[in-house]
């Protein structure tokens, strides 16, 4: 077993130690006892769970950044599967969280040419304003229903990572009358090949109107949405692949933004789950950038998907009653 | 169309940039003092510490009935209170693309962009009428 491999089954093996340790403390008993006496509900002193949490947000965060997807995915199914906070906290918490990731990366994105504000102006609007209905109908709802839906959703988001393919420069031979008039086009230097690349867009009405399920999503379950903003502007719209990924990254920035005052107004927003959260998902996003070097991506992405898809089923056994 | 394009982002891109930073690192400091005086017991909370852990499981209207914590912007009102200190960075990270948004409507109503210009109005108004409580404040 070479250096990678150990660090690698370190990493997925303390995974499911926390979220084993979490799951038993978080269903253990003595809890009406604890409750009828006053006491924390788990008996854990006050400092526990951020503790954890912070632990499982650092270790996610790393997570994150090696197989290239949002903090907030992983977050929201995570927390709620085997955590004792409520859906309806772990979702502030979890825009929050893919809120700070994005506002942290969006200035060197945006700066370096690689997030375009012009793609992103369009898209945000549309997927902020729709964030805000996703954000109130997921409140509205009873929260096995939204547990249920998030477990639909997060199992769809495993479906769509083994299948969906990426194109590094997507063959656009004319930009549509929309992408004309919006004037959705760029230009960026590909380091790795140091070729100059002009990119334009097509099809950008159904790419607008994707982005209303997508806002929706984003809201209703507190989820960063990279995974489908991506596909969308890639492979739809065509925009470069990295063009994309930063302007997707960047975009979480406004989307998750308008969900996030919703959550907020609504008291779904608990300091000692958001700060120990954003700040272990942060540390871990920087350590990770440093492992990124080191380690095989596709390995990690296949981790990532084992993870998302135990989460996925366990928010849908909860949602459904069975666990 | 695309040959026009210069490379590098477009100035209203590094306005926007630059403001996000500022903001962003802002916001960052001040959550984390305020979360220091919280956790280290500088500043009392509304909801003591060792209290907390009884109510964040229960759904979000339980919660604000049983400690009878108001929604919306009445937070500004308890910032006595050290839990509520937090919400400053937490409404700062969540206010500052507004902040940018407002910041580029000039710079590109310059460059005659129009039709960008008042998008960005429009997604100002958005993300106020989020931010002021205008879409319902006040749980399930």
């Amino acid at each position: 077993m070479n250096q990678k491999s150990k660090l690698m089954a370190g990493l997925l093996g303390l995974v499911v130690l926390t979220l084993c340790a979490g799951t038993a403390l978080a269903s253990g008993g003595g809890t009406e006892a604890a409750a009828a006496s006053g006491m924390p509900q788990d008996g854990s002193p006050w400092w526990y769970w951020p503790i954890i949490l912070l632990v499982v947000t650092f270790i996610m965060g790393v997570i994150a950044v090696l197989g290239g997807v949002g903090g907030g995915v992983l977050f929201v199914p995570i927390i709620s599967g085997f955590f004792p906070f409520h859906l309806d906290f772990v979702r502030g918490a979890g825009l929050l969280v893919a809120l700070a990731g994005a506002l942290a990366a969006g200035p060197g994105l945006l700066r370096s040419g690689l997030a375009s504000l012009r793609l992103a102006i369009p898209v945000a609007l549309i997927a902020s304003s729709c964030a805000i209905v996703g954000a109130m109908v997921g409140l509205a709802l009873p929260t096995n229903v939204v547990q249920i839906c998030l477990g639909v959703t997060i199992l769809g988001i495993c479906i769509l990572m083994l299948t969906a393919k990426k194109s590094t420069v997507p063959d656009v031979p004319e930009s549509d009358k929309l992408g004309s008039i919006l004037k959705i086009y760029g230009v960026y230097r590909e380091e790795s090949t140091g070729e100059t690349i002009n990119w334009k867009v097509h099809r950008t009405p159904l790419g607008l109107f994707l982005f209303i399920g997508i806002g929706v999503m984003a809201g209703m379950f507190g989820l960063g949405a990279g995974w489908a903003n991506v596909p969308v502007l890639n492979l739809l719209m065509g925009a470069p692949l990295k063009i994309s990924v930063a302007t997707s990254k960047f975009l979480l920035s406004i989307t998750d933004t308008s969900a996030a005052w919703i959550y907020m107004n609504q008291g779904c927003v608990i300091p000692m789950m958001v700060v120990p959260s954003l700040v272990g998902i942060m540390l871990g996003s920087f350590v990770g950038v440093r492992i990124l070097k080191v380690v095989k991506p596709t390995f990690i992405r296949w981790m990532v998907i084992g993870i998302l898809a135990f989460a996925g089923l366990k928010a849908l056994s909860k949602g459904l009653g069975w666990g | 169309m695309s040959q026009d394009q210069k490379l590098g982002p477009s100035p209203e891109q590094v306005l926007y940039a630059n403001i996000l930073n500022k903001g962003m690192l802002l916001g960052l400091v001040i959550l984390l003092i305020t979360f220091a005086l919280y956790v280290f017991g500088i500043v009392s909370p509304y909801v003591p510490l060792d209290e907390l852990s009884r109510y964040w499981s229960q759904p979000v209207n339980d919660y604000l009935h049983e400690l009878d914590i108001p929604t919306g912007w009445a937070w500004l009102g308890m910032l006595g209170y050290s839990d509520f200190l937090n919400f400053i960075g937490i409404a700062f990270l969540a206010g500052v693309s507004i902040i940018c948004y407002i910041a580029i409507v000039p710079t590109l109503w310059r460059q005659n962009d129009k039709i960008y210009a008042a998008l960005a109005v429009l997604e100002v108004i958005v993300l106020t009428a989020a931010a002021a409580g205008i879409f319902g404040s006040g749980g399930h």
